[in-house]
């Protein structure tokens, strides 16, 4: 009952959300604000992540393949499609949840709870709108080129640690990346990318947006709100690839 | 002018406010008073529609406001100015860009003229240098006087004052009334004021309402509110040994 209960107020404040903007020019600035901070504020750990985890998958793969009857350049090919289907869509998702849901939910939570979210509505403005619509806008259109960088910076690694270590060859881990590539595995990437996209800030504004109480209960909502967004991330791949894939 | 008639309200079986009707009138600060959780601000809330009330009126000259849409409360809401008790500033933003809020959401002034009104407002409750400050670089008393010079900023019909002096030294207290008394009679405003602050009371109150258990349990000005023979009101205005002992003064 408790679970339909926030479903339902979950899709009440999405409905509330999506309501036309008081002022559209109020509302672009705060999406600029929320681009820099979800996006450009996310890019340095998405970075670092990337390279070394592509790294970490081509040594892994190339230890998994060591068999003559098993071609080098496998280890390219598993390094692209463990990249571009599941380690940047959904693992970098992950991390932004805990990095970007926790921020976000404390912020609206603190707001809620300092009254500000209340002075809003006596001030006759949308608060779910003004407060949560622009981070999910921000969210869908710079997630999906974060995760095209993640990509590219995780087959960076992937070719640079290989290579330096010797478990791969320049050529066959060129080759092997461009082994049968399918460009529908990017775009099953940006599908799930963009539904993360909207999980991400919106369960996490749901859970700051109805924070009661003091500074504690926001710790609590931030907590949460990581641990739902990657719940709900989670099920969502799963539904995403059983749609696209199956 | 605001009327409420017969509000009720209860958290599930609990009543908070029960059949509350008062006349809250244009150009006089109405006081709303009582101890700590007799429904003073639940009550405020049900009047600018932060929480629903179960039964009754809010007019807003003569308009229901319980009975509108949000697109309808929304219109009326513009006209409503809150100052809340912690002073509800936005934290990302600067002083006076708190006060051009509202402006630049409800209005297509120019840049240049929104500063000018937001620097008339901070002028007008005394923080002329403010402006470029953080709410977090502010005192409490000074962040009430934004928060006032925020909700003045529209020229609001309504004025709703939350417990303005709750965590102000006596000084600062007396200033914010004197302030929101100023601003009442210069721009003719309906203004309601919660407090359990005696001495607001007695600086201001043009009208009391006493709520005590929810209820209105009294109705009058603040040379009625000395004398009465209420008793729950008595406790109540008489809580401090200064004033008691200014009671018995007045007896002898």
């Amino acid at each position: 009952m408790k679970l339909l209960f926030h479903i339902g107020r979950y899709f009440m404040l999405m409905h509330r959300t999506l309501r036309r903007p008081e002022k559209w020019s109020i509302y672009r600035r705060q999406i600029f604000r929320e681009i820099d901070v979800i996006g450009i504020g996310s890019l340095g750990i998405v970075a670092i992540i990337s390279v070394f985890m592509g790294a970490v998958i081509t040594i892994q793969s190339a230890f998994g393949f060591e068999s003559p009857w098993i071609p080098l350049y496998a280890v390219g090919v598993a390094t692209r499609d463990s990249i571009i289907l599941e380690f940047s869509p959904t693992i970098v998702s992950l991390i932004l949840a805990g990095k970007v849901g926790s921020s976000i939910a404390s912020e609206i939570g603190n707001m809620r709870v300092s009254e500000q979210i209340d002075a809003l509505e006596v001030m006759g403005i949308n608060s779910a709108g003004y407060l949560i619509l622009p981070k999910i806008i921000a969210s869908v259109f710079i997630l999906p080129f974060l995760v095209i960088i993640s990509m590219f910076l995780g087959h960076f690694g992937g070719y640079v640690f290989g290579v330096v270590t010797g478990v791969v060859t320049s050529y066959e881990f060129v080759y092997g990346i461009q082994y049968e590539f399918h460009p529908f595995n990017v775009y099953y990437a940006l599908v799930k990318i963009a539904c993360f996209a909207f999980i991400i800030p919106s369960v996490s504004a749901y859970q700051g947006y109805y924070t009661k109480g003091g500074s504690l209960e926001v710790g609590a909502a931030s907590i949460r709100a990581v641990v739902y967004s990657i719940i709900v991330v989670l099920l969502f791949n799963f539904i995403v690839t059983q749609l696209l894939l199956a | 002018m605001i009327e409420v008639k017969n509000v009720s309200k209860s958290f599930g079986d609990r009543p908070i406010v029960k059949d509350f009707s008062f006349v809250f009138e244009r150009g006089k600060a109405n006081l709303i008073i009582g101890e700590s959780g007799t429904g003073k601000s639940v009550l405020t809330k049900c009047m600018v529609g932060l929480v629903e009330v179960d039964r009754g009126e809010v007019l807003y000259d003569g308009q229901d406001f319980v009975k509108m849409n949000y697109e309808q409360r929304k219109l009326i809401r513009k006209e409503i100015g809150m100052l809340f008790q912690g002073g509800a500033l936005f934290d990302s933003m600067t002083v006076e860009e708190n006060v051009m809020f509202p402006l630049s959401m409800f209005t297509e002034m120019p840049e240049s003229e929104k500063r000018d009104r937001a620097h008339f407002c901070l002028k007008r409750v005394n923080l002329p240098n403010a402006a470029k400050l953080y709410p977090a670089e502010i005192s409490g008393g000074m962040k009430k006087r934004v928060a006032i010079a925020r909700a003045i900023s529209l020229q609001p019909k309504y004025l709703f004052c939350d417990e303005p002096n709750s965590g102000l030294d006596p000084r600062t207290s007396i200033l914010i009334d004197e302030l929101i008394m100023e601003i009442t009679l210069e721009y003719q405003i309906t203004t309601v004021v919660i407090t359990h602050d005696m001495n607001s009371v007695l600086e201001i109150g043009d009208k009391i309402a006493f709520l005590h258990n929810g209820e209105k349990w009294w109705e009058g000005n603040r040379k009625e509110i000395l004398t009465s023979d209420n008793k729950e009101l008595s406790d109540f205005v008489y809580a401090t040994k200064f004033l008691r002992e200014f009671r018995d003064r007045l007896r002898t």
